[in-house]
């Protein structure tokens, strides 16, 4: 994605599969799956089932975006699933006035919605903290809050699950816009900003160039502690709108649930996504094909009655070929 | 110079005296902290995580990582207690079995299709989970009685806990394989510069390939032992296993980056965080203040944090100081 054209016309006279699979193979599985379930399965082609296979990876997507731009510098973020955890249980405790009471319902929702947004964010701007002025590695830095984060989302909430109906507040999960959910507007809005920012602004190449060598990217002035700190504060903004999503769908927030795992399938999205994980090469429209193409698959494997857990196998499988395909091809180009 | 070994000696043992220092305190304070029970109780649970740390230590000493270990004791107790009724040696093959089955999974991507340990055991890690759930048929598999397989997870021996003792033997092998073999010294030199240790004719694949195998057998002892200490096969426990030891491993002052790394000290860093826990349960025992177990993973966090800082700020000083000479 990032080879310049000359580059592109010089290796790719003779047709190379292992690198035409690298480049293509993801969206080739994406519409091979989608053709397998148009012949296959039931009610396949449906705006119902267009909207739960959207809804279920939008927030995953949207927690995968910060962890592309994270793994673009090299480095990784575990703990996005507790950063949700954490914005879950502060939000409806905004709303719902325990903290303090606000009269207008839309002002408190408002209140939620920034404040707990921004707390993930500062959670986030923490890692970065760690890793760039601590030289603490990535890995290591971000376990921390994995392994607290949740903690302190449960000690807000006593572990108690909060239930609401604040529809002011879901409608950032229930609502919709013209017939789109209000979710999928955010997921594409978040990719598209991502996406765009990644390529044409100075911010988002010196996140690539970071990753491709990071002392490098110092000697030639680039301020890669703070571009550091601020890639791991918006994947922690990320995490954090993940978080109020969840909890607007589910109309109820349980800290022990909220977010749980999100780590890992963020990765893998990125990973079968075609970004390199020792960073330097990032394609986020690419993570969006990676995590749609890991929902279709369980999808299709649940609409045909294979079980959730042999489902897990199936996904594991296909990381490892994603990742060994794009490897080959590398080593072809 | 003298300045410099401080610094390099409390990296490396500062682990043993803080916990030395929390035992001292509980001693202190809690009446029954030393007593026979407690003890037998803290070594009896903790005796797992051991095992499944000692595999990830071998494993991030050659620059990996292995994001398996928790599903594979999942997996390799759902199987110890399927054979559990064969017999107490069949359950214990089977379980430590089905933990080298992945772990040569784990091996063969990493070694041969040449995946980043991270990617590839992240998948194993799914791969497993799900093994063990459909084995398991998504509940407790409930482990035979009549077999005798329960004892190795609650009998004592010689006064201790079995898993106590299968822990330590499991430290020991590993303590000497690490320093008196020449696979473990190599495990060493690819973790430290795995091009040069290629050049110098050292079998890098083999010895990438062993760990791997061996995280995944250790891991399965664990699930044997967990199935066997708690009475049923469990797919779903283990969710965060990984996590500890390697906080474990990092707080024994092993390096993620590979090269560096001890037996003993991830050991102690196993106790530390499994006393640690300990000692907020007798604090909670005491009245004074009433901490739910919620605080455990923040205080567990936080003491992470501290740890990782402090190393963080040794190894420059120890930069510093070195440049200095």
């Amino acid at each position: 994605m990032t080879d310049t054209p000359q580059m592109a016309r010089t290796t790719a006279r003779r047709f190379d599969p292992f690198d035409f699979l690298a480049r293509y193979g993801t969206l080739i599985a994406l519409l091979l799956l989608i053709l397998f379930n148009l012949a296959f399965t039931r009610n396949f082609a449906t705006i119902q089932t267009l909207n739960v296979n959207l809804t279920q990876v939008c927030t995953i997507v949207i927690v995968a975006v910060g962890m592309t731009l994270v793994i673009a510098t090299g480095g990784i973020d575990l703990s996005v699933g507790s950063l949700m955890a954490i914005s879950g249980a502060l939000a409806p405790m905004i709303f719902l006035g325990k903290i303090m009471p606000i009269g207008n319902i839309y002002l408190a929702v408002a209140a939620a919605m920034l404040v707990s947004i921004a707390v993930a964010g500062l959670f986030g701007l923490f890692n970065g903290w760690l890793i760039s002025a601590f030289r603490i590695q990535p890995i290591v830095a971000t376990l921390v809050l994995f392994i607290a984060g949740r903690g302190i989302a449960q000690v807000m909430t006593n572990g108690n699950l909060q239930t609401f109906r604040v529809p002011q507040f879901q409608f950032i999960g229930l609502g919709r816009v013209l017939g789109i959910p209000v979710q999928v507007i955010l997921m594409l809005l978040i990719v598209l900003a991502a996406a765009w920012m990644l390529k044409r602004t100075v911010f988002g190449r010196q996140i690539i160039a970071i990753g491709g060598n990071e002392r490098a990217a110092e000697l030639s002035g680039i301020a890669v502690a703070r571009v550091k700190l601020l890639v791991y504060a918006i994947s922690g903004l990320c995490a954090g709108l993940a978080g109020l999503v969840v909890i607007a769908i589910n109309s109820s927030s349980d800290a022990n649930l909220v977010g749980l795992g999100m780590e890992l399938d963020a990765i893998a999205a990125v990973a079968v996504g075609g970004t390199l994980l020792s960073g330097g090469k990032a394609t986020i429209i690419g993570t969006l094909i990676g995590a749609m193409t890991i929902q279709l698959v369980r999808y299709t494997l649940l609409a045909n009655g294979v079980p959730d857990a042999a489902a897990l196998v199936v996904k594991a499988g296909i990381i490892i070929l994603a990742v060994w395909i794009q490897q080959q091809g590398r080593a072809h180009a | 110079m003298t300045r410099t070994r401080w610094i390099s000696l409390l990296g490396r043992y500062g682990v043993v005296v803080a916990l030395l220092l929390l035992v001292l305190f509980g001693w202190l304070r809690y009446d029954y902290f030393l007593g026979f029970f407690n003890i037998s109780s803290v070594l009896r649970y903790n005796s797992m995580f051991a095992l499944v740390a000692l595999g990830m230590c071998f494993v991030i000493m050659t620059g990996g990582i292995d994001l398996s270990v928790g599903s594979t004791a999942a997996l390799g107790s759902v199987v110890a207690a399927l054979f559990s009724p064969q017999g107490v040696w069949i359950g214990l093959g089977a379980g430590v079995g089905a933990g080298l089955c992945v772990g040569l999974v784990n091996a063969a991507l990493v070694t041969r299709l040449k995946i980043m340990p991270f990617i590839a055991t992240l998948a194993t890690m799914l791969a497993a989970s799900g093994t063990a759930l459909l084995l398991a048929d998504n509940q407790s598999v409930s482990v035979s009685y009549d077999s005798g397989f329960t004892s190795i997870g609650q009998d004592n021996s010689f006064g201790f806990p079995i898993p106590a003792w299968i822990a330590l033997a499991a430290y020991i092998a590993g303590w000497i394989i690490l320093n008196f073999t020449s696979t473990g010294r190599g495990v060493l030199a690819v973790g430290g510069n795995e091009d040069a240790t290629r050049m110098m004719g050292l079998p890098v694949g083999r010895i990438k390939f062993l760990v791997y195998f061996a995280s995944g057998g250790l891991a399965g002892l664990a699930g044997v032992i967990l199935a066997s200490q708690f009475g049923a096969g469990q797919p779903i426990e283990g969710v965060g296993w990984e996590l500890f030891a390697i906080a474990a491993v990092v707080v024994g002052g092993t390096l993620l980056t590979g090269g560096v790394g001890s037996v003993g000290a991830t050991l102690a860093g196993v106790l530390l965080l499994g006393i640690l826990f300990n000692v907020l349960n007798f604090e909670n025992g005491k009245g004074w203040i009433s901490l739910s177990a919620y605080w455990q993973s923040v205080i567990r966090g936080l003491f992470l944090l501290i740890v990782v800082v402090l190393q963080a700020k040794l190894a420059a000083r120890g930069n510093a100081a070195v440049r200095d000479h």
